[in-house]
């Protein structure tokens, strides 16, 4: 795995808007199984902070299964298993003692299919406030407001805030999961696939989004559409057969890959 | 902004979590707890005399329910022939020919209801039309009220059963130049065998357990069958009787026949959600 | 399919057969009813709308009223639904969320396994069996914690009004559980890891997002133990107590339509006593018709919106 290093600078990170660093991630050594079947082989890499992070590859390399390690989320299935070390901000996530709940505050997720909550939109977005914090009614109603408005949705919900959240078009679902998501100030949000299931018209408010997001946010997006990775990413993975086979910044590995593999991989010479 | 504490939260969880384990267990506790007490109880009441000879007079200790037995075995025969069926053709009716039909639409949605009707409102309205006019409780009446009871669940799980099967399988019969009552009976029903058959053996279960449509139909009798159009003995009723007498022995016996029905019903239960899961 | 214009005779007559069994069921529902209004009609005229809010049941002066038969009844009921359908929801909780999926099926069938016993046998069981438990055990630690309050006063017989709700609990505990389970199960796997990674605990992912995706799932669910509860004979009739009196005590001994039939019906000999009865018949069949009704109306609705996803 090479980093082109000289390109990269790491103190341009911008604080998020109450003073929060976004984090760093830093996989060491990553093998996952599932069963007795091993998905992803000795992963190593840094997600550098602030910045959007693409990871691209062939369907089944393995791609959603790294994210998915980054909050744990693979533990509701029990045949499922990571060793190795992730380090957020300095510490291993994949401790045994780690507090999931405390992790996943810090690590939010944005699903490939929009998963709006059975209730309002207001109560959607409230979601992980009223899960984590003690607030008035009248905080409450600003922080939905501020995740809202940082979603690019609020002007499309304001009058619709008490209705179900299931009533959006499915770009704004996906939208409303971004709000709902943001509304804690993660440090990380990870998307696995956040636009394959939505409409164009969709998913460029979507990229503006997340172009809007970098900086107040570590983004760490798993994408099989290889222009969207280029379009919005400042670093890219490419992953094959649970391998990393190449990570850099982007416009380096789309115009200069250092592998075969990854070009032939760009050039399309296999999906 | 202010945290709240996740401590409270974690300890809530796994209070949930204690508590649907305990409901998970009280739920099979109280399954041991019947069953156990059926079996024995049941089990001590049982002697050569229990299933050979006929009841004995009110206070006169001994005797058995060899009647009873009989009588239950034909009552569910004959309720089982009578249901089967027509249950099966109305389960014909509904998966065949009652796609678009407001008719099968509607006879679906009461055959629900009938299914969820008191089994003891059937054997009301059996009696008032085949005892009261005859004059006479019958086994007739009571095979009729346990037959009603087959009925809609026969029609449903023939409807499934032969909704399963493929339309490819009947257009190519029907392709060939079979008749569909040939199509139906031979080709899709043998498709559909043994989850007709398992379901007719569920409704069967569920019949051969009820008292209530009994109690005023083919009421109860201390002496063998020998006639349709009399008062027939049988277990169910008869349990009721004996564990409402104050007879110790008669108590005893309830016991007995309790479990044999037990046995029989949770037997064929066990097969048969064993089989319906095979075909799954 | 469309009837071909020429269909064979043998194909009109199996159609007509099959006709025949469909409309069967029809005609079943409709003689019933018929029967039991003209059955009771003795009864509705001499009493009129009165039968259903008179607490008399007096078989020598011949007058009857249907007041503790329908609030035994509803109240029996009511107390099995207040424990069936919380702890049939934890029992589904347990079975989807808690356990892996191989003892969630042997467990799951143990649970099924009450719904097939018979109903005569959980009477035999809770005459002989739990009665005397309650007796002996339960009603006095009520009384000890609760003190002497209306709701628990009187002897401890055993049998009354509570525990012809408890036993009626445990019979319809399987068809919630079951019914909630597959509800559960429905639930897209991307909603409860959506919930999950929010930082929920469990039982918040469970109590706050898969209940309430489902909830539609789950009021079907108690309809349906709600039907059942109501129209249960033997179980009741053995422990209920078969009094005609309206008590305020869960202990003391009440009536249920059910159980009223099943101990009166073969005595009745006057005409205007046994036309009571169906009259009572009719009133418990009107009863479960229109929560079947209901039933099936909701799960329609929900089908509908299962199917949209």
């Amino acid at each position: 795995m090479e980093i082109n290093s000289d390109v990269f600078v790491s103190n341009t990170t911008e604080l998020s808007a109450n003073g929060k660093k976004p984090g760093k991630i830093e996989v060491r050594n990553l093998n996952f199984f599932y069963g007795e079947h091993q998905a992803l082989f000795d992963n190593t890499i840094d997600i550098e902070p602030g910045k959007v992070t693409a990871i691209i590859g062939p369907s089944g390399c393995g791609k959603s299964t790294h994210l998915r390690v980054y909050n744990r989320i693979f533990e509701l299935y029990p045949e499922q298993r990571a060793e190795g070390e992730v380090l957020l901000d300095g510490e291993n996530i994949l401790a045994r003692d780690v507090d999931l709940i405390e992790l996943r505050k810090r690590v939010g997720m944005i699903f490939q299919k929009p998963t709006p909550f059975p209730m309002s939109v207001f109560d959607n977005v409230a979601y992980g406030l009223k899960l984590h914090y003690k607030l008035s009614k009248s905080e409450l109603r600003e922080r939905v407001e501020k995740a809202l408005r940082q979603a690019a949705l609020w002007d499309e919900v304001k009058d619709k805030l008490n209705k179900p959240g299931t009533a959006l078009s499915g770009g704004q679902q996906q939208r409303l999961s971004i709000a709902r998501a943001i509304a804690v100030e993660p440090e990380i949000l990870l998307m696995d696939e956040p636009t394959s299931a939505i409409d164009p018209v969709a998913t460029a408010k979507i990229e503006d989004l997340i172009e809007k997001l970098r900086g107040k946010y570590t983004i760490v997006i798993v994408t099989h559409n290889m222009q969207q990775a280029a379009r919005i990413s400042d670093f890219t993975a490419f992953f094959y057969e649970g391998h990393i086979v190449e990570y850099g910044v982007t416009k380096e590995l789309f115009t200069r890959p250092k592998k075969k593999q990854t070009e032939n991989y760009i050039t399309g010479r296999f999906g | 902004m202010k945290k709240r504490s996740a401590l409270p939260r974690k300890i809530f969880d796994k209070i949930a979590a204690l508590l649907a384990y305990l409901a998970a267990f009280a739920g099979l506790f109280i399954l041991g707890w019947i069953l156990y007490t059926v079996a024995a109880r049941g089990f001590a009441s049982f002697n050569l005399a229990f299933f050979t000879e006929l009841p004995n007079p009110p206070g006169i200790e001994g005797g058995g329910l060899a009647n009873a037995i009989l009588g239950t075995i034909i009552l569910t025969l004959l309720a089982t022939l009578i249901g089967t069926p027509l249950g099966m053709l109305a389960g014909i009716y509904l998966s065949e020919y009652g796609k678009n039909s407001k008719f099968a639409e509607w006879a679906r949605f009461f055959s629900n209801i009938l299914m969820g009707t008191p089994s003891i409102i059937i054997g009301i309205f059996v009696y008032t039309f085949l005892v009261v006019p005859f004059g006479n409780f019958s086994a007739y009446a009571g095979a009729v009220a346990l037959a009603v009871m087959m009925l809609p669940v026969v029609a449903r799980t023939t409807e499934d059963m032969l909704q399963m099967v493929p339309s490819a399988m009947r257009e190519a019969a029907l392709a060939l130049g079979t008749p569909r009552w040939k199509t139906t009976l031979q080709i899709v029903f043998r498709a559909a065998k043994s989850g007709l058959i398992t379901g007719v053996l569920l409704a069967v279960a569920r019949i051969s357990g009820e008292t209530a449509p009994l109690l005023f139909t083919a009421l109860n009798s201390p002496y063998w069958i020998s006639s349709l159009s009399e008062p027939t003995p049988n277990l169910t009723v008869t349990i009721f009787n004996y564990a409402m007498s104050p007879y110790e022995d008669w108590q005893q016996m309830a016991w007995g026949a309790s479990f044999l029905i037990s046995a029989g019903v949770l037997f064929v239960t066990l097969t048969t959600r064993f089989l319906l899961k095979e075909k799954k | 399919m469309k009837g071909n214009s020429h269909e064979s005779f043998s194909d009109k007559l199996f159609r007509t057969l099959a006709a025949f069994g469909a409309a069967i069921l029809l005609l079943v529902m409709a003689a019933l009813f018929v029967e039991l209004v003209s059955n009771s009609w003795l009864s509705i005229k001499k009493f009129g709308f009165g039968f259903i809010f008179s607490n008399v049941w007096d078989p020598v002066k011949e007058e009857f009223g249907a007041a503790a038969s329908i609030w035994g009844t509803l109240v029996s009921t009511v107390i099995a639904m207040l424990i069936a359908v919380p702890v049939g929801i934890l029992i589904a909780f347990f079975l989807v969320e808690l356990i892996p999926e191989k003892f969630a099926k042997w467990i799951g069938t143990g649970i099924e396994l009450l719904a097939a016993v018979p109903s005569i046998i959980y009477g035999m069981w809770g005459l002989f069996v739990f009665a005397p438990f309650m007796a002996n055990t339960v009603q006095p630690f009520l009384q000890s914690v609760f003190g002497e309050t209306e709701l628990f006063s009187g002897p401890p017989l055993g049998i009354g009004m509570l525990t012809a709700g408890i036993i009626l609990a445990f019979m319809i505990l399987p068809f919630i559980a079951s019914v909630v389970r597959d509800v559960f199960k429905m639930v897209p796997a991307v909603v409860k890891e959506s919930a999950h990674g929010m930082g929920s605990t469990l039982w918040e992912v469970t109590s706050k997002v898969t209940v309430r995706y489902g909830m539609q799932g789950i009021i079907g669910a108690a309809l349906l133990g709600l039907g059942r509860a109501i129209g249960e004979t033997m179980a009741v009739t053995f422990v209920i107590g078969n009094s005609h009196r309206i008590s305020t005590s869960l202990f003391s001994p009440a009536n249920s339509i059910t159980a009223t039939l099943a101990n009166e019906f073969a005595e009745a000999s006057e005409p205007l006593y046994l036309s009571s009865l169906i009259e009572l018949g009719l009133i418990l069949f009107l009863l479960t018709f229109v929560i079947q009704i209901v039933s099936q109306l909701w799960l329609r609705q929900v089908k509908k919106k299962m199917g949209r996803q």
